[in-house]
């Protein structure tokens, strides 16, 4: 197994690290028995994703795939970042190990949660916009 | 940037004095054991040295080492082997532990496949199995026990002097994959009643893709390679003769300096301990005491074991870890589940295996940047929040 330069360099110095105290969009996604987990927050005004931040508990490539995701939605509309699959991730980051795949499963569903925080919060029912998310947490197995 | 190598336990440089017995064997005396003239003769005389240099360490005769690709395939040979000898009598019933290297645990699962039947013997929180346990296990129909010398992961020995008895009065095969204690700890197959014992040359400065299995003087094992008349007729190919050379000359050496490099390694290792245990949220894994002298294995709760482990490898520190990441599965290391932990503190494992070539000022350099690295990694995440939040509310 080998992480391209890309993941290490997202790694070695994640982007967007951190916590938005007014964020209006949170979602949190995996569990630590599986271990991973990602926290996103979100900073929307006007449909636009102005600031992102995320906390992130596991592998290199969790962290690599948090740091490249909240880079590709930062300042993007809520259309866009609905639009960001877990294969783009990976592209991003010049692909990832096969067994490192659900890593950016992650990523995208932590973003996913995020937005659905921030519908719930507008009390608009999140599923028919953001899907249903595939959190992890309920199921036994650590597969996604 | 200082380089510190301390995963050992993983496989160890090849030392200059081995290199050098090695190298007249590749160029100069490079004949076939099995010819006749000058220089054939001389490599099967090396040979032979090399079996009684590898006896000697272990109180073993020569006739009872067999040469082997490593510890792996000593552990094969000596486990399905040991199973059919025991199947002919009927006896299809084996004993060994739940943390075993998969070298003896698939081995085992494979035989299950075959109808057999296997009993794995629980290890206990300090990563120990009880004698009394095995004694329990072993029925009529039980032809081996296999038990490790020392756990490769956290480094428990086990009672195996203890367990030699107890299978010898019992009339029980006993084989040890002593992998990881051979060349560290003090080796009598006579004393120990070690029936067969595998290991491996690379964990202690020997090259890659050699090792030996000892067995017992009357104990007659299936061959395990068809084909010629090397290893007694029992493993035919031609010897791998600069390698077995250099596997002789480093388990005396090793042998020579036991006790002292015991002391110095494990010296550095407890001040490895007394270092990181001043990490909040950390443990030890495994017993204190019984354990090799260079191994260290701990647990540090709210980070992951691959990015620790890669966050070291960027300070020159070469480590290893039994996350689940690490193991390119998806659940953490069987042995650290076998020890009782859960999956979100075997996640934050990390391993470091010293030897003698390790220094004071190596131990310093880790302890230096391993509690910035766990403070980095523990800042961003959500874990360690939940641990801390949960701390704040009971």
């Amino acid at each position: 197994m080998q992480y391209s330069e890309k993941v290490m360099e997202h790694f070695a110095n994640p982007h967007n690290v951190g916590v938005i105290e007014d964020a209006n969009g949170v979602g949190e996604i995996g569990n630590a028995k599986c271990g991973d987990i990602m926290k996103m927050y979100l900073k929307i005004e006007d449909d636009i994703i102005v600031d992102v931040k995320f906390k992130t508990y596991g592998c290199a490539s969790a962290i690599a795939t948090s740091s490249i995701a909240t880079d590709l939605i930062k300042g993007q509309p809520i259309s866009e970042a609905l639009k960001l699959t877990n294969k783009a991730v990976v592209e991003a980051l010049d692909g990832l190990p096969a067994v490192k795949i659900h890593c950016s499963v992650l990523a995208e569903q932590a973003i996913k949660a995020a937005l659905a925080d921030y519908y719930t919060r507008q009390g608009i029912d999140p599923e028919p916009i953001v899907g249903k998310i595939e959190d992890h947490d309920h199921h036994d197995a650590c597969h996604i | 940037m200082r380089y510190v190598y301390a995963d050992n336990a993983a496989t160890t440089p090849v030392s200059k004095k081995v290199v050098e017995a090695m190298l007249p064997y590749m160029t100069e005396h490079y004949g076939n054991p099995s010819s006749l003239y000058g220089i054939g003769q001389t490599a099967a005389r090396a040979v032979d040295k090399a079996r009684q240099q590898v006896a000697a360490a272990l109180g073993a005769d020569a006739k009872e080492i067999f040469f082997t690709s490593g510890g792996s395939e000593a552990d094969n040979w000596a486990i399905k082997g040991a199973a059919a000898l025991g199947a002919k009598k009927g006896k299809k019933h084996l004993i060994t532990s739940k943390f075993e290297h998969h070298a003896v645990l698939h081995t085992m699962a494979a035989l299950e496949k075959d109808g057999f039947k296997v009993t794995y013997l629980d290890v206990y929180e300090n990563g120990i199995v009880r004698v009394e346990d095995v004694e329990k296990a072993i029925t009529d129909e039980t032809c081996l026990v296999s038990i490790m010398y020392a756990n490769n992961e956290i480094g428990t020995v086990q009672p195996i002097a203890e367990i030699g008895k107890l299978c010898h009065d019992k009339g029980v095969l006993f084989h040890t994959d002593a992998v990881q204690a051979v060349g560290h700890l003090k080796i009598d197959v006579k004393e120990q009643n070690i029936d067969m014992l595998s290991l491996s040359g690379h964990k202690f400065h020997a090259v890659k893709g050699t090792g030996a299995l000892y067995c017992r003087k009357g104990l007659r094992l299936p061959n395990l390679i068809e084909g010629g008349a090397q290893e007694a007729g029992r493993r035919a190919g031609t010897e791998n003769v600069p390698g077995i050379v250099g596997l002789g000359v480093a388990i005396t050496e090793m042998n020579e300096h036991l006790e002292e490099n015991y002391n110095k390694v494990k010296s550095l290792r407890d001040r490895l301990f007394e270092g990181a245990s001043k990490i909040s949220h950390s443990r030890i894994n495994g017993d204190k005491e019984k354990r090799l002298p260079g191994n260290f294995s701990m647990c540090f709760e709210g980070v992951e074991g691959e990015s620790l482990l890669l966050m070291l490898d960027m300070k020159g520190v070469s480590a290893s870890s039994g996350s689940a990441c690490t193991s390119g599965s998806l659940d953490p290391s069987h042995v650290l589940l076998s020890i009782g932990l859960k999956h979100e503190v075997a996640h934050g494992s990390l391993r470091l295996s010293l030897n003698e070539n390790n220094t004071e000022e190596d131990v310093d350099y880790i302890l230096e940047v391993l509690p910035p690295i766990i403070e980095r990694l523990r800042d961003m995440s959500p874990l360690w929040e939940h641990i801390l939040e949960n701390e704040k509310n009971n």
